[in-house]
């Protein structure tokens, strides 16, 4: 550089007035661009982040400054894809680059290869504001969260394949309760962490339940504990969306206890540890074996008591059942007291009677017997003796009587007698004939007096003298409204009756209904 | 009481249930038949519950990915 000032200056100095060279515009934006890229060819710059754009491209333009001044910077496209942090607006960073002009425009910029944050509190700084940002989205609510399957059948790990993580996971896992774990390999640091790790989460949930490849049914997303720049991964909100995404419920276990990355606070539960994700994921088998064990214990003593109580109350009740045999007891004490009196009651009464036949028997003896019929016998002699003079005695008596009456029977008086009562008969006779013959003419009389008076004061009689009654169905007719109303009228005289042949017109109904008008 | 049949529950199923129905046992206020079918059901259930805690055996296994980094298989992965 020193060379061309001097060797211009001593040539063209008279012209203008000093030794000045004169250069094109392409010259100088050459020999600008020469010495910036030969001054600036690797440097390191610190500042924040401004406006980034993001074109098709796929290169990145952005503005790095501070509080007073601005570079423009560039990423190239194939740099871009590998960098570790993504470029964010407001994110303070420590750039690497060359610088380099940009002629046609007047311009010069930075070609950054490496992007880095600029300290742990930068990088805090830009997680604090994702978290924000994704709170705000509802992510974190508790109500998005899902209970763990109590006892999954397959559990996918996303971790490293080797190293102490997965051992820890499957270690604990054994201890507990051996499942069929599906480990997805991933790397847990650096660029690709991020897209790998959402690439196995999105593809675990692809899986089908009993396919090949069976779908787990939970996720341990896990990594050993590192710097804030090496658990980085874990805080790319790509993963965080994808482990909200997961339909598959998701331990997230990166770090240690204390580190705490933003997939922790989307996913369903949060590990500590890779250890104590394990603990979450599967209950202890040996203490279920003893639990069920416990029901089964508690099963039988439930039933042996639930029989038990029955048994004790059914013993109890038959307890306060009398006995059959007290029922009858004092029943059959008396049956023995009774069954022993009868014979000897028996014997006394056989004696007793046998007493009263003895003292009968003593009574009966033969010559008393003979006694007695003696006895009888000479009053019977005595009686038959009386028996045939009584006969004649009362005989004579009667034939006595009966001649004394016949004595006293004669015809003539009798003869006597009934003419003098057929005398009184025939004068009774006579008048009664006289007083019946009186009394009828009597009746007769009167009867055909009150006939007369009957036929005087009937309306037959009028009808002879002129008068006629009309009937009509209901009886007599003797108001012209009746007869009008009436559907037959009928005519009686006193040599019978007539019934118009018909029924008198409506003008012959005005008149008033006369005898003289109907004929 | 659920619906599943007892040899479709999962081993959380069928251990609840077996709580509920060694509560009702215990509770002693079930009739003697209805105790009788309550202790058939916990024992069904007691033996589903042992099924599913003896079925636990230990099979790992790695998804060995494509170029694209997409699940492509599985192999098995023994020595962890």
């Amino acid at each position: 550089m020193s060379d061309l000032f001097e060797e211009d200056g001593d040539e063209s100095a008279p012209e203008s007035g000093g030794n000045a060279p004169e250069f094109t515009v392409s010259e100088l934006s050459g020999a600008i661009k020469r010495v910036i890229e030969g001054e600036f060819a690797r440097v390191r710059v610190r500042g924040e982040i401004g406006r980034v754009s993001l074109p098709r491209s796929g290169h990145v333009y952005l503005d790095l400054k501070d509080e007073r001044n601005v570079i423009s910077g560039v990423i190239w496209k194939g740099v871009a894809a590998r960098l570790a942090t993504q470029p964010e607006e407001g994110l303070e960073v420590i750039a690497v680059g060359r610088l380099t002009t940009f002629g046609g425009q007047s311009k010069y910029q930075i070609v950054i290869e490496d992007i880095r944050p600029a300290g742990v509190g930068a990088l805090m700084a830009m997680l604090e504001k994702r978290k924000k940002a994704l709170e705000a989205e509802g992510l974190f609510a508790s109500e998005r969260k899902r209970p763990l399957p109590y006892l999954p059948e397959v559990i996918g790990v996303i971790t490293s394949p080797s190293g102490a993580v997965i051992r820890d996971i499957l270690h604990r896992l054994r201890d507990r309760f051996p499942r069929k774990v599906l480990i997805w390999p991933v790397a847990v640091q650096g660029e690709k962490c991020a897209a790998e790790v959402v690439r196995a989460i999105e593809g675990f949930n692809r899986f089908e339940k009993g396919g090949a490849m069976p779908r787990p049914d939970l996720l341990i997303v896990a990594r050993g504990g590192g710097s804030i720049e090496d658990l980085w991964g874990f805080n790319e909100e790509i993963v965080a969306r994808a482990a909200a995404a997961s339909d598959i419920p998701l331990i997230s276990a990166v770090g240690h206890e204390t580190d705490t990355t933003l997939i922790d606070f989307v996913s369903d539960r949060r590990a500590p540890t890779p250890t104590a994700a394990a603990e979450l994921a599967v209950p202890v088998r040996l203490e279920l074996l003893a639990w069920v064990d416990g029901q089964d214990a508690r099963l039988t003593r439930g039933m042996t008591q639930a029989i038990g109580v029955r048994r004790q109350r059914l013993a109890d009740l038959a307890r306060a059942l009398p006995k059959p045999a007290s029922l009858v007891a004092s029943a059959a004490q008396r049956l023995d007291i009774w069954g022993e009196r009868l014979p000897k009651a028996l014997i006394a009464a056989a004696q007793r009677k046998r007493l009263r036949l003895a003292d009968a028997a003593g009574l009966l003896r033969p010559a008393a017997l003979a006694r007695a019929m003696r006895d009888r016998r000479d009053r019977l002699r005595i009686a038959a003796g009386r028996l045939a003079p009584g006969l004649r005695r009362a005989t004579r008596d009667r034939q006595r009587e009966l001649e004394r009456q016949l004595g006293r029977l004669r015809v003539s008086v009798l003869q006597r007698d009934v003419a003098r009562h057929r005398d009184a008969f025939d004068q009774l006779a006579t008048r009664l004939a006289h007083a019946g013959t009186a009394q009828v003419m009597g009746w007769n009389t009167r009867l055909e007096a009150l006939e007369r008076l009957r036929q005087t004061l009937g309306y037959r009689e009028t009808l002879k003298r002129g008068y006629a009654v009309v009937h009509g169905e209901d009886g007599v007719i003797t108001t012209r409204k009746a007869a009008e109303a009436a559907r037959s009228l009928e005519i009686e005289f006193a040599d019978g009756r007539l019934k118009p042949t018909q029924r008198p017109a409506r003008r012959a109904t005005e008149k008033p209904p006369e005898q003289g008008s109907l004929f | 009481m659920s619906d599943t049949p007892v040899n479709e529950m999962s081993f959380e199923q069928a251990m609840g249930e077996l709580e509920a129905v060694v509560g009702q046992l215990e509770s002693g206020d079930v009739e003697l038949e209805a105790s009788i079918k309550l202790y058939e059901r916990g024992a069904a259930l007691k033996k589903r519950c042992e099924e599913k805690l003896k079925d636990a055996e230990e099979k790992v296994a790695a998804i060995t990915l494509d170029e694209a980094g997409e699940a492509k298989g599985t192999t098995p992965v023994e020595g962890l």
